[in-house]
């Protein structure tokens, strides 16, 4: 009788109840989800998980859209003159670093800066335990640091709380990303996205090749009033001031971005990290004779070599792997299960009649 | 060519599925008695290397040297693939003057070493780790924080007493 209820309760569910058991396994069977899906960080993801960008897109969508209408503006207005009085070149150029801006800008956004992977519950536990048999847990909470030795100098690794792991060396968490990102520059809100190991290059290409943008439609944009100015007075032409506030806003841009530029060179020349200058972790004012960064190799080129034109790390953070299916085993005993159930009431279905007849 | 950009846009987990297959064909004959974590080392600064200490707990279960080895060459794959030298230039600056698009399209120096390293561990987890009933993960599913040693006690043994716990194991053999 129990299963006789079993039966119609799955008659009901699977709506084909003499079926063969193929379709009942596949349709029991959950899709595959990919590691993305259930990501732990506050990061939002496209095109089924091959663009990651931070949870909060910040002023992105105003920055490329001042690059955009500043060049839009210089192109329309400025550079139709400057061909006809100096050279075709001026609108090449300008083409190539507008290009070169914003496809730097977009890898900056949209690569994955760095992000560790968050401990998975044995590794946890493994760490907990390291720390309470190491007889500091006298108090609550215990220090949670871990002091090692990198190139003979003593450098703290912080236990971050959220990822249940130490942090390796250079490794912050942003709390607006909700992640540890490894050599974690700064967040960026321009950008839209933390700097960190794996799109800081990006990130200096963009400040750079950005300065050369605005410098270079500045420069044009002042030739273009002398020459204009010069026109006026010359050939007593018509004056058009409605581009100045345009231009004095580009005129101040610059000096933001250009400093910007200056401060990552002098990083990069240093192999330091906007985060590591802020809190001045290596720096001499500790009195100490060794507390030089550990990280640098002591000569300007090889630290822009290997901060520029390193090898480029893979993410760790395999957004588009599947979860492994866990789950799958015991739903697909389950079904072996209702499929042998059904078999046998199959049976008893039609044994039933006969059975009352024998009886 | 699809395979390369299946492969490209398809994350690196492709080897980790057979890896799967390898666990669940080892958990229906054992089952899971701990897990052993091998930490990174970070005395050279943040190179990707392991630590060569041999975990106590592994002591009943794989000789000292066959471990050690095993992550000393883990150790020189990830150093080549993070290795500064004129390969790796040439691949950056070529990066730069294509803003980076060629990243795109190519697969860089260090994942071609990866795939190098899954390799090699799949080898050494077939030919070693496994009949003695443990398993290696690739670092790189751990986001290369650790090298995760699963020790598995085997069910279906012989009656020889493979307790639950690798500590006891030793001590039962002392």
């Amino acid at each position: 009788m129990k299963n006789c209820e079993y039966q119609q309760i799955d008659a009901r569910a699977l709506g084909t109840p003499a079926s063969s058991f193929q379709p009942c396994t596949e349709m029991k069977v959950p899709r595959l989800r990919r590691k993305w899906e259930v990501f732990p960080g506050k990061n939002r993801f496209y095109c089924d998980g091959r663009i990651i960008l931070a949870r909060q897109s910040g002023i992105l969508p105003l920055t490329l859209g001042l690059i955009v209408v500043t060049s839009v503006l210089f192109f329309a207005f400025d550079c139709p003159f400057l061909v006809t009085h100096l050279t075709v070149c001026i609108p090449v150029i300008g083409g190539v670093l507008f290009l070169f801006v914003v496809i730097s800008l977009l890898q900056t956004s949209l690569t994955d800066p760095g992000i560790l992977p968050r401990a998975l519950p044995d590794e946890a536990a493994d760490i907990e335990k390291q720390i309470y048999t190491s007889g500091s847990s006298m108090y609550r909470p215990p220090p949670r640091t871990k002091e090692i030795l990198i190139n003979q100098q003593v450098v703290k690794l912080k236990y971050c709380f959220t990822c249940k792991m130490f942090r390796p060396p250079r490794t912050s968490h942003c709390s607006l990303c909700d992640n540890c990102v490894e050599r974690f520059d700064h967040h960026c809100p321009w950008v839209g996205n933390c700097v960190g190991k794996r799109n800081y290059r990006f990130f200096y290409s963009f400040i750079v090749s950005l300065s050369f943008h605005t410098s270079f439609i500045f420069g044009c944009v002042v030739t273009h009033l002398t020459l204009r100015t010069y026109e006026v007075i010359l050939l007593h032409q018509k004056e058009s001031p409605a581009r100045y506030p345009f231009h004095i806003i580009c005129f101040f841009s610059i000096w933001s971005v250009l400093g910007l530029s200056g401060f990552h060179t002098y990083l990069v020349a240093s192999n330091l990290t906007t985060n590591e200058d802020i809190k001045g972790s290596w720096s001499s004012k500790r009195g100490a004779e060794d507390s030089g960064n550990p990280y640098t190799y002591n000569s300007i080129f090889i630290n822009c070599c290997a901060t520029l034109c390193g090898p480029m790390p893979p993410s760790l953070i395999d957004r588009r792997g599947f979860l492994p299916p866990d789950d799958i085993p015991p739903v697909a005993a389950a079904d072996l299960e209702l499929s042998s159930f059904l078999a046998k009431n199959d049976t008893n279905m039609v044994g039933m009649p006969s059975s009352g007849h024998t009886s | 060519m699809l395979e390369y950009w299946r492969n490209r846009w398809g994350g690196w987990n492709t080897s980790g599925e057979t890896e799967f297959h390898n666990l669940q064909e080892l958990r229906h004959s054992a089952s899971l008695a701990t897990k052993v974590f091998i930490q990174r080392d970070y005395s050279e600064g943040t190179v990707c290397r392991f630590q060569t200490k041999f975990p106590s707990e592994l002591d009943s279960r794989i000789e000292r040297t066959l471990l050690e080895d095993t992550v000393k060459t883990l150790n020189t794959y990830y150093a080549e693939a993070e290795k500064m030298g004129g390969q790796s230039y040439m691949e950056g600056c070529l990066a730069c003057a294509t803003a980076y698009i060629i990243f795109l399209c190519m697969e860089t120096h260090y994942e071609k070493v990866l795939k190098k390293i899954s390799g090699y561990i799949q080898e050494q987890n077939e030919k070693i780790y496994a009949p003695r009933g443990l398993l290696l993960t690739d670092p790189i599913e751990r986001g290369m924080r650790v090298m995760e040693v699963s020790v598995f006690e085997d069910r279906g043994s012989s009656g020889s007493s493979l307790s639950s716990s690798a500590t006891s194991g030793g001590s039962a053999q002392r």
